[in-house]
């Protein structure tokens, strides 16, 4: 089925939405001298960014990837390995730290978009699984130990900043804003809903004339370009890659738990994700820190299965329930 | 005696491959060896891949779930395994049923707690309903029994047996023999009892079996059930020679995954003969190439397979 919104709740998302932004866009003068805060801030929006990016591919086409930490990873890798020898400044080198990710989805999703199902999920991880472990011993990216991306003058040209963390929060949420923005257009226009059929029904699609499979390549060049993106910015916040942090197989999972979690194949699914299971992850890490017993995945792992459980079609069903935004009762689960 | 460990991952060799290289002292019988010790290690931990798999597809071919924490039910009953064995001296041999009991129990708990609230939701649902539950396990064992490694040493089905000159492992070689025997035993149950014959035929038309008075739900637990308890003779059978560790599921679990996809999803036959494959495929491969990069040709020889056949080697149209 799709999830169009109902007119009433178009009417409302736009104020709300706009309230949201600016009250963001003031949060850093209250937690400016807050570290752990302004990080936590910055990490919801790099993952919502990415949730978006799993969501078009996952959520509007149906799509399940659980290999999609290896398209962040390319970006960050690209976005690495221009500033390291060639010290290209990273806005210059955004075009191919995004056409190189794209490019690799596509070319990935002509054998794999064959596939149906379960055996298209497994092929996901089996690919992104093969390019860590050729990225581990591949020297030419620094093998196991990674890149280093060199200390450089603090600055916007840069893309580095040492004592104020503020204007990375900026960047992200402008790159969530942004991304967000393309969405919700997206999501309304032509090539969204034959997205959406893909999911839906490939034969009726396919029996009308249309190519599922030039769909899912052009939501996989989407979905790759925005992970891409959230990798360079990955690697410039922390100016440090390797194949454990930006390829491992947490990634792809935790971007898919994001949108998932959140509501998959709706607009604000990825960012309600984000929202509510980074605070709670940083939260109860420090709350049981120096335990050195993992209670915050225990943690975690509990609450997961609660929301599978007991809110199948995400946090956003609950939410829209509680806010009684939605007269539906008994949202279909299919997706 | 058991030994702990600590530290990283990366000092963990593949203990189960750790092959032993022979006397330098005729080139011909040192090829030999090596050739019959790259076999048995690879059958070894093919076998193992196997009956992990097989418990998987098994689950799989009932009700059309994957089960994500399938790896962290190996590391279960590696734990339960060393407990006993740490606790009251019981050798991997002897406690071997009574984890697989206590496997099966565990299945069908995670069945009714579970996964009998996903099983009408969609397949993202169910994905990350056993992805919870695998997060929940490997931090619960973390919590409980710390990052350290165990390892079970001097168990009976240890050290080496000499065969005409040849030597060859013992755990390798009693892992063969278990995981067949756990193997034809299931294969027993399910093509050649009434409870295997309902089994077939929930997984075929659940709605026509519940018509014909099969308890369906049942059918399903005992999925869980019997799946978990493969899985519990192969981790009895894996402590005999390998590290435990909270993350040790990751490393069979993924290969079994792809066991299962390359044999054909629900299919028991194929999960047995691609588990075999991959692993011998990637023992030698370890061997000849490189060790680092041992799973990428298993991984690639997946695409390959399900490019030219969508549904694995023998699965259902």
């Amino acid at each position: 089925m799709s999830r169009l919104p109902s007119p009433r709740l178009t009417g409302l998302y736009l104020p709300v939405a706009v309230l949201i932004v600016a009250g963001l866009l003031v949060l850093p003068l209250a937690i400016a001298d807050q570290p752990f805060e302004l990080r936590m801030a910055t990490l919801v929006f790099l993952f919502a960014t990415m949730g978006h990016g799993w969501n078009v591919l996952g959520g509007f086409g149906g799509q399940i990837s659980i290999g999609h930490g290896l398209y962040f990873g390319l970006g960050a890798y690209t976005s690495a390995v221009l500033s390291v020898p060639h010290s290209v400044y990273p806005w210059l080198g955004l075009p191919v730290v995004i056409l190189v990710p794209t490019l690799c989805g596509v070319l990935i999703g002509v054998p794999c978009f064959r596939l149906r199902g379960h055996y298209f999920v497994i092929a996901t991880l089996v690919v992104a699984e093969s390019a860590f472990q050729v990225f581990t011993v591949w020297d030419w990216v620094g093998g196991a130990t990674g890149l280093e991306i060199p200390v450089r003058r603090e600055g916007w040209l840069n893309f580095q900043f040492h004592r104020d963390k503020t204007s990375y929060y900026y960047i992200a949420l402008g790159m969530l804003v942004l991304v967000t923005v393309g969405i919700w257009w997206l999501r309304r226009s032509r090539l969204g809903f034959l997205l959406r059929a893909v999911r839906d029904d490939e034969t009726a699609l396919r029996s009308l004339g249309f190519s599922p499979q030039a769909y899912k390549s052009i939501a996989m060049a989407i979905s790759a370009a925005i992970l891409g993106a959230a990798g360079m910015f990955h690697a410039q916040y922390v100016l440090f890659v390797d194949p454990f942090s930006v390829l491992g197989l947490q990634i792809s999972v935790l971007v898919a738990l994001f949108a998932i979690l959140g509501g998959s194949g709706t607009l604000f699914g990825p960012i309600l994700g984000a929202a509510v299971l980074v605070p709670l992850s940083e939260y109860s890490r420090i709350a049981f820190s120096g335990s050195g017993r993992n209670v915050d995945l225990l943690v975690y792992g509990f609450m997961i299965m609660l929301i599978a459980a007991y809110q199948p079609d995400g946090l956003i069903g609950w939410f829209r329930r509680l806010s009684n935004l939605s007269q539906r009762t008994g949202v279909s689960t299919k997706g | 005696m058991a030994v702990r460990f600590r530290g990283g991952e990366a000092c963990v060799a593949p203990a189960g491959l750790a092959l032993r290289r022979a006397d330098p002292q005729s080139g011909e019988t040192m090829s030999e060896q090596l050739i019959v010790q790259l076999v048995v290690s690879g059958l070894g931990m093919g076998f193992i891949f196997a009956l992990i798999a097989i418990g998987l597809t098994l689950i799989y071919g009932v009700m059309d779930v994957v089960n994500f924490a399938h790896g962290e039910f190996i590391m279960l009953g590696m734990y339960v395994t060393y407990l006993a064995y740490a606790t009251w001296g019981a050798d991997p041999l002897v406690s071997l049923p009574f984890v697989a009991a206590f496997m099966f129990c565990f299945g069908v708990a995670v069945y009714y707690l579970l996964i009998r609230r996903v099983i009408r939701g969609s397949m993202q649902s169910q994905i990350f309903a056993t992805f919870g539950l695998m997060v929940f396990l490997q931090a619960s064992a973390q919590f409980l029994m710390g990052a350290d490694y165990f390892a079970i040493r001097n168990s009976w089905l240890s050290g080496v047996v000499k065969l005409s000159g040849i030597v060859l492992p013992v755990p390798q070689l009693a892992a063969v023999v278990g995981a067949s025997v756990a193997t034809a035993l299931l294969y027993l149950l399910v093509f050649r009892t009434s409870v295997g014959r309902q089994l077939r035929a929930a997984s075929q038309d659940a709605q026509a079996a519940s018509t014909l008075g099969i308890n369906v739900s049942l059918m399903y637990a005992l999925a869980w059930g019997i799946g978990a308890a493969c899985v519990g003779v192969a981790a009895s059978l894996l402590s005999n020679f390998y590290y435990i560790f909270p993350r040790v599921g990751a490393v069979f679990v993924l290969l079994a995954y792809v066991a299962v996809a390359l044999g054909g999803f629900g299919s028991i036959h194929g999960a047995l003969l691609a588990g075999v494959l991959i692993g011998l495929l990637q023992v030698v491969i370890g061997f000849f190439v490189s060790s680092e990069l041992k799973y990428v040709p298993v991984y690639m020889l997946y695409l390959v397979v399900v490019l030219l056949r969508p549904r694995g080697l023998f699965g259902r149209t």
